[in-house]
């Protein structure tokens, strides 16, 4: 029961990131790499809020999806977009220079050391029957149910969400019916990259410590939460995030912690082959 | 190209023959210090690497991520192969196990993930490098995370020459066969090539097996150059480090990848100086080249040696 409960505060912070890929693949088919980076970023972002401007939790997490919003349609607009035709391995391949570029940009300013985050949740422990639970995982858990909440509103009431579904359904189709398919692509960027910024705070604040290169593993791991629960598929990343979570969790809780990072992998890979369409996919038959 | 002994590498022996000599004509006149020997060592092991890697990702069009695990498997056999036979036979047995062991899983590993395509292949190869490099922090042969130390070097100039011409030669004539025109065929269009005849399964196998074969040879001549092995050394970024030299040069073109190597070891060594910068510059590069050159410097083309010595093919045969 323990090991479910750390899992799920985990695993929403998976999903956080997890949604950021699938917007973005849903709707340009890239795997934007620099996604993770986004989120360490966020989380540097937070920590100078609390640390310079001493402001509180959730001022400092906003703050921090402001700014990783921003960030992402920077990105999206500098690197992404003069490449729209190009083939998919380039675009591939400048997602990943983004990614080492911000890993490195940040190296070069925050320096490489592991920084400790400051305490602004007054940390209070719950007993609930034999299980432990703590102030930070139920701000986690909340925070990350809010925003999906929100996320969902806005992907399925709005204008924008509607134009959102329309592009990652037919691109062209869409820019036919009159939407600007520019203006959406950096919507989707914006809103995956402030859920990567929230999620950096939260990590931060639950695990106390970030350094400029925290994001490449949670990246890696929330990337296969997405292909997990069906790329493309917003409520297939909050599951997948989810369970990959609880898996990691599970195997180093029960097993060995040296193994969580290869379970998560080979589960990758027994889903790509097994069903490559995620959890929550249909097929598609491939046309000539 | 029917024949071995083509005009075409007739001419790529004749440069490569020219080249092992001026370069060993300048490490007997210690115009090659032992510290640019190391770079020479890096750009020869990124060579194989690349042309190795550009078989499986340029020419075949399948995208793996996952070209340092294969390294790794390579390094790590020829490493314990060497720690316990240290002669000259050793370190070529060594070599040649460590190639067969990459070979060999690679055929392993590719038999399940190479029925994906594009995104998800890559991550899925991704995703092995990883396994492969936990399973190697987590074994007692290969020391875990502390990695193996004080292998014994066998590298210099000429065993680094025959390594690395062997993998162009053999690569090169590869993609030239019948077996490569299959190969190609699939990176222009999978359904297509199905279509015809041509068992793709088989094709990308072999062609991500003989790519596994030369990260292995790699792997090992990293493993002997630089005496010590880490698990860590051969992480995403290892993987992502050839990749790029691969799409630098140009997807599909063997000079392209020669060429790329050879200018990231020395952008490297220039900024070596400058150690904060020199990612940031790389990182930059990287990105700037994809926006403006998307193909890559050289495209899909070869250098043509032929042309370059203006010799005039009988009765209109083309030249590859």
């Amino acid at each position: 029961m323990q090991q479910i409960v750390n899992g799920i505060s985990l695993g929403s912070i998976y999903a956080l990131i997890a949604l950021g890929y699938t917007m973005v693949y849903g709707i340009i088919k890239l795997i934007n790499f620099a996604h993770g980076d986004i989120y360490m970023i966020g989380a540097y972002i937070g920590y100078a809020a609390i640390t310079f401007a001493h402001l509180g939790f959730f001022p400092a997490m906003v703050i921090s999806m402001i700014a990783c919003g921003l960030l992402g349609v920077i990105t999206e607009k500098v690197a992404y977009k003069p490449l729209r035709n190009a083939s998919r391995i380039a675009v591939l391949i400048t997602a990943i220079g983004v990614s080492l570029l911000m890993e490195y940009v940040m190296m070069f300013f925050v320096s490489p050391d592991v920084r400790s985050y400051p305490a602004v949740l007054n940390n209070k422990v719950f007993h609930i029957g034999n299980v432990i639970v703590n102030t930070q995982q139920i701000y986690i858990i909340v925070t990350a149910i809010v925003l999906m909440v929100v996320l969902q509103f806005i992907v399925h009431k709005t204008k924008v969400g509607k134009a959102m579904r329309a592009v990652s359904i037919d691109k062209d189709a869409a820019e036919l019916m009159g939407i600007k398919v520019d203006q959406t692509i950096s919507y989707t960027f914006a809103i995956g990259s402030a859920m990567a910024g929230a999620a950096g705070v939260l990590v931060g604040l639950y695990y106390n410590s970030i350094d400029p290169l925290m994001g490449i593993m949670p990246g890696l791991k929330a990337f296969v939460a997405a292909v997990f629960g069906g790329i493309g598929i917003i409520p297939g990343a909050m599951l997948g995030g989810l369970s990959i979570g609880v898996i990691e969790t599970m195997v180093s809780g029960y097993g060995s912690s040296l193994f969580k990072d290869a379970v998560v992998f080979a589960i990758l890979i027994l889903i790509l082959i097994l069903k490559p369409a995620g959890i929550l996919g249909k097929n598609t038959r491939e046309k000539v | 190209m029917k024949k071995m002994l083509s005009k075409n590498t007739f001419i790529t022996l004749i440069c490569l023959g020219v080249s092992f000599g001026l370069i060993q004509l300048l490490i007997s006149q210690n115009i090659i210090n032992a510290y640019y020997q190391v770079t020479l060592a890096l750009i020869c092991i990124n060579i194989i690497m690349a042309v190795g890697l550009n078989l499986v990702t340029g020419f075949t069009g399948q995208f793996s991520l996952g070209h340092a695990g294969f390294m790794s498997i390579g390094a790590y056999t020829c490493a314990i192969v060497t720690t316990s036979m240290p002669t000259t036979t050793g370190f070529l047995l060594g070599t040649f196990a460590g190639a067969i062991m990459a070979a060999i899983f690679g055929i392993l590993i590719g038999i399940p993930t190479l029925r994906l395509r594009g995104d998800y292949l890559a991550i899925a190869t991704l995703g092995m490098a990883e396994i492969i490099r936990i399973i190697f922090l987590n074994m007692k042969i290969t020391g875990g995370a502390a990695g193996l130390n004080g292998i014994p070097k066998f590298t210099n100039w000429p065993w680094l020459w025959f390594f690395t011409a062997g993998t162009i030669l053999l690569v090169n004539n590869f993609i030239h066969s019948s077996h490569g025109r299959a190969c190609i065929s699939i990176r222009e269009d999978e359904i297509a090539a199905e279509s015809m005849g041509i068992n793709t399964t088989k094709y990308k196998v072999m062609a991500f097996a003989i790519g596994a074969f030369f990260a292995g040879i790699g792997g090992a001549l990293y493993a002997s150059t630089f005496f010590i092995l880490k698990p860590n050394m051969f992480g995403f970024l290892k993987s992502i480090d050839i990749l790029v030299i691969v799409v630098l040069g140009g997807m599909g073109s063997i000079t392209g990848s020669v060429i790329a190597a050879i200018l990231l070891a020395v952008l490297t060594t220039y900024l070596q100086a400058f150690t904060a910068l020199r990612m940031i510059i790389y990182a930059a590069l990287l990105v700037v080249v994809m926006i403006f050159r998307p193909q890559g410097l050289m495209a899909s083309k070869e250098l043509d040696f032929t042309k370059f010595f203006r010799i005039k093919t009988k009765d209109g045969e083309k030249v590859e």
